[in-house]
């Protein structure tokens, strides 16, 4: 055998094949038409465990990884300390290779841990239920948005805030793109937030929900209090999408500000950054709309004996049940993902939870104040802000990294770059950054 | 009422107590936020504390409810749960990888690009299709993808058309993809072979028809042999043919999707390529397709010049793009480590073990279960509890029984075209020691069941919960842990 | 001329046309299992024959459950809502689904008897 996973040995086949009364293994595959056979000359080369590693190794060594604490960037993907427990549990086979929890007698481990993660979800988001989480933060708004399109059938207009996540955005354009809906960017301000008064003027009974960030994509808290009251009156469905979730540490709550649907992006609870991916796409809402949800959703239960147990419930909306009927084509979520951020959140704690993002916030402003004179919207912000500056250049030659540059998506905005400060950018980092910008 | 305490875990919530913390974080170092009093919330409510040792242990305690591959036999039919070599976990946790902010300019994450230019040229070759995207995050989010770009395909030729093709065998992700690509589906039966029926097929192809999605083996673990005609007629009607790649497993390394006449299909990392199911996720959904379809890929794709790796969004008539960055980029880095140890021998056991243990598994319990269907098995086989539910014994209570003999029971209810399933794909992970130990048991059960099926239909006897009830929780949901 | 007859349709649901009450069948509710959840059309909606009025959710399937007749919907069955199991235990009784006004005069075309509909689901069941 080549191939060191497979446990067979020569009798084990021998023993099956006689027992299966052919000759050769080969022989059930001859009902396969020979003209369907791969190329004889395709070259993929087998190599030894250790000659594995160098090779893989060699590449990860080619990305060049700047210093930690001298890591600005942010937009969608943040830099986070993430506690060492977090690894050492998600690497238990347990949790790491066993399959969608079916079985659920024999799945407790994983059920109840999405069980906890849920109502963490809820109570950081002040919604009444979650489910199990979905791929990412763009593709949890696209959920969110069809999950908003069976609440109201005949609704077509989605408005989507200039000042969403830009890369959100354009995936909820591919995803729509086949469907009659009519996507409107709804300005933003000069001061990067949503533009009010053009909600004001605009709102009418065809729009179907309003979308924007909670942080906004500018790291700015978008006046969504006074949204939702303008919103109201046409009933139109709001949607908060979060892509830095410490930020509910202190912030308040979508629910309390009367949001109907909160989603976002769950990598920065203890998610490693690794190039974008696996993250967590995260979606919590009111009851009310319970059966409208997409994804898995955990249920708590009795067993036979009375003893509580938890089981994938409300299953009837998925696929592997109402197949073209179902709220998504979504089949499972993002399962590891979710344990990470429920250990990082049940590590962190009521206490800790609130302080690291309130240590966030803070640095943020003390780079912020700081370097004032760069930043473009003197809004308040969670530990993100956009500058404008002439030569990033010179700063990256410094080894600080900042972005992403926004010109690409808002024109407008030349020369500008987001800044994203968090607890692993230290204070001398901070003041060191601050010094090298003045000098520029 | 017996209640076993010992194995029942609080939630953390129940666990918590104020004044416990489970890690020392830094100082804040400045003073103020820029947020004013009135956006902040209150404290969090009901957010649990709790000591480190606490949780270390509680999610410790937790794991060891669950059945997992590292423990034992799990033969889940179309999940193809093998073994998870833990060189991919060795590598996909090195720094390089997992410190890469996406943000990065492109000429520090030199690394990252390589390594999904490499993947995609593996899985080019074993494929042999023209271009793959390792974006999708799942088998079906590459669905969904591959169903976008077939419409898009047709969009360009001036009629998207309506309807999708869809066999009654089919996993239920296929009708949802295609109804999110914006397509009506339409179901094929399958015949009494459990494969699709030529003439049929041809009765329904016609110019509204976009595409058939096709899973070969099928569902039923049944090699299509018909495959190629099928895309002929596809074909002729300008049709495409979208293959669900899902038990790729069966013919890795030994058949070739394009020459089957293919034009869209997509893999799913987390089977055929051994990286963790992590219960439930994540995985990856590559999408391969035939030169045709190279300009309608999700953006960004990685291409190589003289300056080296980039990241390419100048795809004028692409779909768009389908998610946040680049893929789940250390999933592709445990599938690529997979593939370097692998290599094309490597593969071309995978397909014939995995065939060979579900043959010696449907030769071993032919008889004791029934088979529905007799064709030829590849790398799964699917019985039906038929002989059983004479004795009022359903394919759950086997399965909740399997439970008892320490092994994971097989998919049970699924295909929907086989009332009674029970779908057993063995993997070509197995030693023969743990499929004899299911055999065993299969026919242990089947024995049981005639003398005593009352004790049968009370399974699982042995497990930290015994049999949970649905229903109750479906009724009254109880979503959140609540005071 | 009312039927105090109850009558059957190939899906499964029955209609008492004298009250217009209109439900599932006790073999349609033993097939589904344990009903979780029901989803009912609005109240006044106009309905014809063969549009789906509820939908029925047991924990592996749903069930859309179709009008056996034209009519207006006058009553939507509360107590199945609150408690699904009602059709469950007694489908053809206090686990009705909505009450429909029947137009005069009810036309019983394609709808089967009591003794018909017994026949037609041993055909099934074999």
């Amino acid at each position: 055998m080549k191939n060191p996973f497979i446990c067979l040995s020569r009798k084990d086949i021998e023993e099956i094949l006689s027992f299966l009364k052919i000759e050769k293994i080969e022989d059930l595959f001859k009902h396969i038409p020979e003209s369907l056979k791969i190329s004889e000359n395709l070259v993929l080369e087998g190599l030894s465990e250790q000659d594995t590693y160098k090779k893989i190794e060699e590449i990860s060594q080619k990305n060049k990884i700047p210093e930690s604490s001298r890591t600005f960037l942010g937009g969608g993907a943040y830099n986070h300390y993430i506690p060492s427990i977090i690894d050492h549990i998600v690497e238990r086979s347990e949790f790491l290779t066993s399959y969608t929890p079916y079985q659920p007698e024999v799945s407790q481990g994983t059920l109840q841990a999405i069980f906890e993660f849920q109502t963490l979800l809820c109570q950081l988001t002040g919604m009444e239920i979650s489910n199990a989480s979905l791929y990412d933060g763009a593709t949890s708004l696209v959920e969110a948005v069809f999950l908003g399109t069976r609440i109201y059938p005949e609704r077509k207009v989605i408005w989507v805030s200039e000042t969403l996540n830009p890369e959100y955005r354009e995936v909820l354009k591919t995803y729509i793109q086949n469907f009659d809906y009519k996507l409107v960017v709804v300005p933003k301000t000069e001061e990067g937030t949503f533009d009010l008064k053009w909600i004001e003027k605009n709102i009418s009974k065809d729009v179907l929900c309003f979308c924007f960030g909670y942080p906004n994509y500018f790291g700015i808290i978008e006046p969504v209090k006074e949204a939702v009251k303008i919103l109201e009156k046409e009933k139109i469905i709001t949607i908060s999408c979060t892509s830095e979730m410490l930020s509910l540490g202190i912030l308040k709550t979508p629910g309390e500000l009367g949001v109907e649907i909160a989603c976002g992006e769950g990598q920065s609870l203890g998610i490693p950054l690794s190039f974008g991916g696996p993250y967590l796409g995260i979606l919590s809402t009111k009851e009310a709309h319970l059966r409208r949800m997409p994804g898995r959703i955990v249920g708590e239960t009795e067993d036979r004996e009375g003893k509580r147990g938890y089981v994938l419930t409300i299953s009837t909306r998925e696929q592997h049940i109402r197949r073209e009927k179902a709220t998504s084509n979504i089949c499972t979520n993002q399962s590891l993902c979710a344990l990470r951020a429920c250990i990082y959140m049940a590590l962190l704690g009521k206490e800790g939870y609130r302080e690291l993002a309130q240590i966030n916030a803070k640095r943020a402003y003390g780079l912020y104040q700081r370097i004032e004179k760069f930043s473009v919207f003197k809004k308040p912000f969670f530990n993100e802000f956009v500058v404008k500056i002439k030569n990033p250049e010179k700063l990256q030659e410094k080894g600080f990294y900042f972005g992403p540059p926004l010109e690409k998506d808002y024109p407008d905005l030349k020369d500008c770059y987001l800044i994203a400060t968090t607890e692993l950018n230290s204070k001398d980092s901070i003041l060191e950054f601050a010094k090298a910008m003045e000098e520029l | 009422m017996k209640i076993n305490y010992k194995k029942m875990e609080k939630t953390i919530f129940e666990l918590s107590g104020e004044g416990k913390k489970g890690i020392n974080l830094p100082s804040p170092e400045f003073e103020k936020m820029a947020i004013p009093e009135d956006l902040l919330r209150k404290e969090i409510e009901d957010f649990p504390s709790l000591s480190q040792t606490e949780v270390v242990r509680h999610f410790t305690r937790l794991s060891s409810l669950n059945h997992s591959i590292d423990h034992g036999f799990y033969p889940l039919g179309s999940c193809t749960m093998k073994h998870n070599p833990k060189l991919n976990e060795t590598l996909a946790s090195l720094k390089g990888f997992t410190s890469v902010h996406p943000n990065l300019p492109e000429n520090l994450v030199q690394g990252c690009l390589e390594l999904i230019y490499l993947l995609e040229d593996a899985l080019k070759k074993l494929t042999e299709m023209d271009r793959v995207t390792l974006l999708p995050a799942a088998g079906a989010h590459g669905e969904l993808t591959g169903m976008m770009m077939i419409r898009k395909a047709h969009q360009v030729k001036g009629n998207p058309r309506k309807i999708v093709l869809i066999p009654d065998s089919a996993h239920g992700t296929n009708p949802a993809s295609s109804v999110f690509a914006g397509y009506q589906t339409k179901e094929i039966k399958s015949n009494e072979k459990g494969m699709i029926d030529l003439s049929l097929l041809e009765k329904e192809v016609n110019e509204d028809v976009a595409a058939l999605m096709l899973t070969n083996p099928n569902t039923l673990g049944i090699f299509e042999t018909n495959i190629k005609e099928i895309s002929e007629i596809l074909h002729k009607k300008g049709a495409y043919l979208y293959l669900d790649g899902a038990n790729f497993n069966a013919f890795v390394g030994q058949f070739s999707p394009k020459r089957m006449g293919v034009d869209v299909m997509h893999l799913n990392l987390h089977k055929t390529f051994s990286t963790p199911h992590g219960g439930g996720g994540p995985g990856s959904g590559p999408v391969a397709v035939v030169k045709e379809f190279e300009g309608f890929l999700p953006v960004p794709v990685v291409e190589k010049n003289e300056s080296g790796y980039y990241l390419n969004y100048d795809l004028p008539n692409s779909i768009g793009k389908i998610r946040s960055f680049y893929g789940q980029f250390s999933v592709l880095v445990r599938a690529y480590s997979y593939i370097l140890q692998l290599g094309i021998e490597g593969f071309k056991e995978v397909s014939n073990i995995s065939v060979l243990l579900a043959n010696y598994i449907r030769r071993s319990l032919e008889g004791t279960y029934r088979l529905k269907y007799d064709a030829p098995t590849m790398h799964e086989v699917v019985f039906d509890d038929s002989f059983q539910e004479k004795k009022g014994v359903k394919n759950i209570d086997i399965a909740k029984r399997l439970l008892d003999f320490g092994v994971h029971p097989p998919t049970v209810s699924f295909p929907l075209i086989v009332h009674g399933a029970l779908m057993i794909e063995p993997t070509e992970t197995e030693p023969k020691e743990e499929i004899d130990h299911f055999i065993f048991a299969m026919k242990k059960i089947a024995e049981e069941i005639e003398q005593d099926p009352e004790f049968v239909k009370g399974a699982p006897y042995t497990t930290p919960v015994l049999r949970l009830d649905e229903v109750k929780a479906a009724r009254q949901p109880k979503l959140r842990w609540k005071k | 001329m009312t039927h105090h007859t109850i009558f059957f349709t190939k899906t499964h649901e029955w209609i008492l046309p004298s009250e217009g009450k209109v439900g599932i069948s006790n073999y349609a509710q033993g097939r589904l299992g344990d009903i979780v959840y029901i989803e009912l059309t609005a109240q006044g909606k106009e309905v014809k024959k063969g549009d789906v009025i509820a939908v029925i959710e047991s924990v592996k399937t749903t069930s859309d459950i179709y009008a056996p007749c034209d009519g207006k919907v006058l009553e939507l069955n509360q107590e199945v809502t609150s408690n699904p199991g009602l059709i469950n235990q007694d489908p053809e009784g206090a686990g009705w689904i909505i009450k429909i006004e029947v137009k005069e005069p009810f036309s019983s075309e394609g709808l089967m008897s009591k003794e018909e509909y017994e026949t037609y689901i041993k055909t099934l069941s074999e």
